[in-house]
């Protein structure tokens, strides 16, 4: 209804506590220049002609390419119209977009200290330069994927994948990251599952945490799912991905005796070795031994993967997790540059068509289902990612420098993550349709084979689509692959158009097989990283919990305890790894709607806490910013959870295909569909029991919070407004610009405080 | 000619500046300047000690890396 009490509430605390004029008392006697810009100044942009000509031009530009991909049916559409479609849509509503929910949902003062000035303590509460941030948040949230989600989607055309993505962002995903991350910061950085407790209580509280557990469970085992698809069959890919164990070893030994600190210099080593490995990795997979050694199939690599996954979160952080970590920051940042590069110089022809022949049905080859809702699920990472909201109340906002900066990190960080979907998803339309199908319909229904696999593709009926036993082994072979055949998990798929697209710039067809296993190796390492951090935060919430019931299991440093808890949980990801890989449907088609509705429901749980504190602040009118992305969320989520779990269709619902398999196990039948034994059938009939349980599970668990949220938001209405839960105001002594380039005032005010002379101020200068 | 110069250099320090910090680093040098100025009189701690203590904190509360 109205803004009023808490805005009244925040006004009374702000002057009470620093002037009006954002002055600071003097440190010692030295008086201090401002640590805000006023607000009326910071809120009224002056339009310059200039300034509108820019705007009016990207608005432009970016209308066009809308135009280009949306309405205009030509024979092929330029890759560079998705680049420039999703960069003007991304700045336009960066600047108007988020500064309305800036403005009237966030509220930031910058007048107040950020936890990184009231609790520095020189190493988790850091004042950090805001630039700096943007790039550890954005390789925090960045992994991998954002990089498989869009290529499955590539299944329904182009457009409802990058509309999803580009729309998804704006309103949703970059949204929650914003505020959430808002949020954690004026609560001294505290964690979702601990803002959930505080603003739903008790049940909403432990919905939540139990939730967030099963989702990193689940999100673990489907990403090493991807993994072990991309290296099965692959002795080059399977060396190189190896290679890193020793390399992340030998950097962690490095820092840990021989250079401590110097951690740039050994991420460049690392890269060299990396790079070492991967072309060392040619040369061994064409050796007898190499191919002996390192072809494995992909039940010896789920278990290769388990076991690694185990020892990885047993061992101590510097010896393994922390090289990793910095070899894929580094990684990360590099890539992503070169990869927008390379698609903008060399502008990739795509023949896809907008709406493909699955976008109507609900029986596409590469995941099963309907546009809507699972084109929703599919794509989690890149438009709205609940993961997200982990590391927005993690580390991030204990880093923060100024109240104003999180909507350059939070929105800002989203959409460029948002941008790499984009890049991902256009690196799979790049591909020949018949190769793109041929690599990602399941094993089932390919039987494996260039024959089974060409039969099958022709059989789709998809127009301008031919493909040939000569296509599919040239192009095994450019790769330096004996089989590209049902390589499904998005990621030999994307590796094949990033190495398309590459070669053309740099290398030509002499370093396609290189690039290849380039993207492989760095998607492998982003994974690895997050396995190995998942399987640590899954075991500590463990812990802890069990510490409520045998108190020395909170101790961390009690081995027994670590390793029992560590145990527990490798076996409940790994489970459903070995599950995914012995499946006789084939696996990643099956449980990939799982990762994303698991991803988008804990979106739902993040946007629901928001929900509830933004009632709490009394901004009842501008709710909707948050409730729009929550109903969707919810509704997307509650949809596909529905449709796996009530669906007749066999190859939709969990319990569908649960009861046909029985059925015919009952009839004593010996052979049904893909699964050709009695055994396979068996493993269906689990399999489906397994998936179907943990649909329910999550739906209740969402239902419960988004349900205790309302009823929250509702208390509040009634009453105007809530209890705040936020830290008490501190006055801030500090002083930095928002966004990444800095206005006329917050230049002139950094002169100020770059004049004052040493020792008046203890933040860090930043250049 | 000089200027140029001057504007390259500026660029590599910045670069390299910005990339050390993303890394991290920078991290002990930060916590020295902090410890300086707020807790002079505990004692000095060597790089050696901080990444060793730093390390350790992280292992008793670990963070999430995104998919």
């Amino acid at each position: 209804m109205s803004d009023s009490p808490s805005k009244a509430r925040a006004e009374a605390r702000t002057t009470t506590e620093s002037r009006d004029t954002g002055e600071v008392a003097p440190a010692g006697d030295h008086p201090l220049p401002p640590v805000a810009v006023p607000v009326d100044e910071a809120a009224k942009p002056r339009w310059t002609p200039a300034k509108i000509a820019l705007w009016v031009a990207i608005g432009l530009l970016g209308g066009v390419s809308w135009t280009m991909l949306a309405i205009v049916r030509g024979e092929t559409v330029n890759a560079a119209w998705f680049v420039f479609a999703a960069v003007c849509t991304y700045l336009i509503a960066y600047r108007f977009y988020s500064k309305v929910i800036e403005r009237h949902v966030v509220r930031p003062d910058d007048r107040r200290a950020t936890p990184a000035e009231y609790k520095a303590d020189g190493k988790d509460f850091v004042q950090t330069d805001r630039r700096v941030l943007y790039g550890h948040h954005f390789a925090a949230i960045a992994g991998a994927g954002p990089l498989v989600g869009p290529v499955l989607a590539a299944q329904m055309g182009f457009l409802p994948g990058t509309i999803w993505i580009i729309v998804g962002v704006i309103f949703a995903g970059a949204v929650q990251d914003y505020l959430v991350l808002f949020f954690s910061m004026r609560r001294g950085g505290r964690s979702l599952g601990q803002m959930a407790r505080d603003e739903l209580g008790r049940v909403g509280g432990v919905a939540a945490m139990i939730a967030v557990l099963l989702i990193m469970i689940i999100i673990v085992a489907i990403l090493a799912l991807v993994v072990v698809n991309a290296l099965a069959q692959s002795p080059w890919g399977v060396f190189s991905v190896a290679m890193t164990i020793p390399i992340a070893l030998f950097m962690g030994v490095y820092l840990r005796y021989l250079r401590p600190g110097r951690i740039t210099e050994v991420s460049i080593i690392g890269f060299v070795l990396l790079m070492l490995a991967i072309v060392g990795g040619g040369w061994v997979s064409e050796t007898a031994w190499g191919i002996a050694l390192f072809t494995l199939d992909t039940t010896t690599l789920a278990w290769a993967v388990i076991i690694y996954g185990f020892i990885a979160a047993v061992l101590p952080v510097w010896l393994l997790l922390a090289p990793r970590d910095y070899l894929s920051t580094f990684m990360k940042i590099g890539v992503i540059g070169m990869l927008a590069a390379a698609i903008v110089l060399v502008r990739p022809e795509i023949s896809v068509p907008a709406f493909s022949e699955f976008a109507g049905g609900e029986t596409g080859p590469v995941f099963p289902g309907s546009l809507f809702p699972f084109l929703f699920v599919t794509i989690a990472c890149g438009a709205l990612s609940g993961f997200h909201a982990l590391i927005a109340s993690g580390t991030t906002p204990k880093l923060v420098h100024k109240e104003r900066q999180t909507r350059f990190i939070g929105y800002g960080g989203m959409l460029m993550e948002s941008f790499v979907a984009i890049m991902a998803l256009v690196a799979a339309l790049s591909l020949d349709r018949g190769i793109y199908f041929a690599m990602n319909s399941s094993i089932a229904a390919t039987g494996g084979t260039v024959e089974g696999a060409v039969a099958f593709v022709n059989s789709l009926g998809l127009t301008g689509v031919n493909l040939t036993p000569d296509l599919i082994n040239q192009t095994a072979a450019s790769v330096g692959e004996t089989t590209i055949v049902s390589r499904t998990g998005g990621a030999p798929t994307l590796a094949l158009g990033l190495a398309n697209i590459m070669q053309q710039l740099i290398g030509g067809m002499g370093l396609m097989s290189f690039w290849y296993h380039f993207a492989i190796m760095f998607e492998a390492l982003f994974i690895l990283t997050a396995v190995d951090a998942g399987t640590r935060v899954a075991r500590f919430m463990l812990q802890d919990t069990i510490g409520n019931v045998i108190p020395r299991f909170k101790d961390m440093s009690w081995r027994p305890g670590v390793l029992i808890s560590t145990a527990i949980m490798v076996a409940a990801w790994g489970a459903i790894l070995i599950m995914g890989v012995t499946d006789p449907l084939g696996g990643i088609n099956t449980l990939f709607p799982l990762f994303g509705i698991a991803n988008q429901l804990l979106a739902a749980i993040a946007l629901a806490v928001c929900l509830a504190i933004v009632a709490k602040r009394g901004s009842f009118r501008w709710m909707w910013i948050v409730a729009v992305p929550l109903a969707f969320a919810s509704v997307v989520t509650i949809t596909a959870s529905m449709f796996k779990i009530f669906s007749q269709v066999p190859a939709v619902g969990y319990w569908a295909n649960n009861g046909t398999f029985q059925a015919a196990l009952d009839r004593g039948e010996t052979g049904l569909g893909a699964a050709g034994t009695v055994e396979a059938m068996r493993a269906v009939v689990r399999n489906t029991a397994v998936q179907g349980t943990l649909s329910i599970i999550f739906v209740t668990l969402a239902i419960v919070v988004i349900a205790t949220a309302l009823v929250s938001v509702v208390r509040s209405f009634r009453s105007g407004g809530g209890v705040e839960t936020e830290d008490a105001a501190v006055p801030s002594r500090t002083f930095a610009p928002a966004g990444l380039i800095a206005t006329p005032e917050e230049r002139r005010l950094q002169a100020e405080w770059d004049a004052l002379p040493a020792g008046v101020v203890d933040a860090p200068r930043s250049h | 000619m000089s200027a140029l110069a001057g504007t390259v250099v500026g660029g590599v320090r910045r670069a390299r500046w910005f990339i050390t910090s993303l890394m991290g680093d920078r991290a002990y040098d930060v916590y020295v300047a902090h410890r300086s100025a707020r807790h002079p009189e505990l004692p000095a701690i060597t790089e050696r000690q901080f990444w060793i203590e730093r390390y350790r904190e992280q292992e008793s509360s670990p963070q999430s890396r995104c998919c």
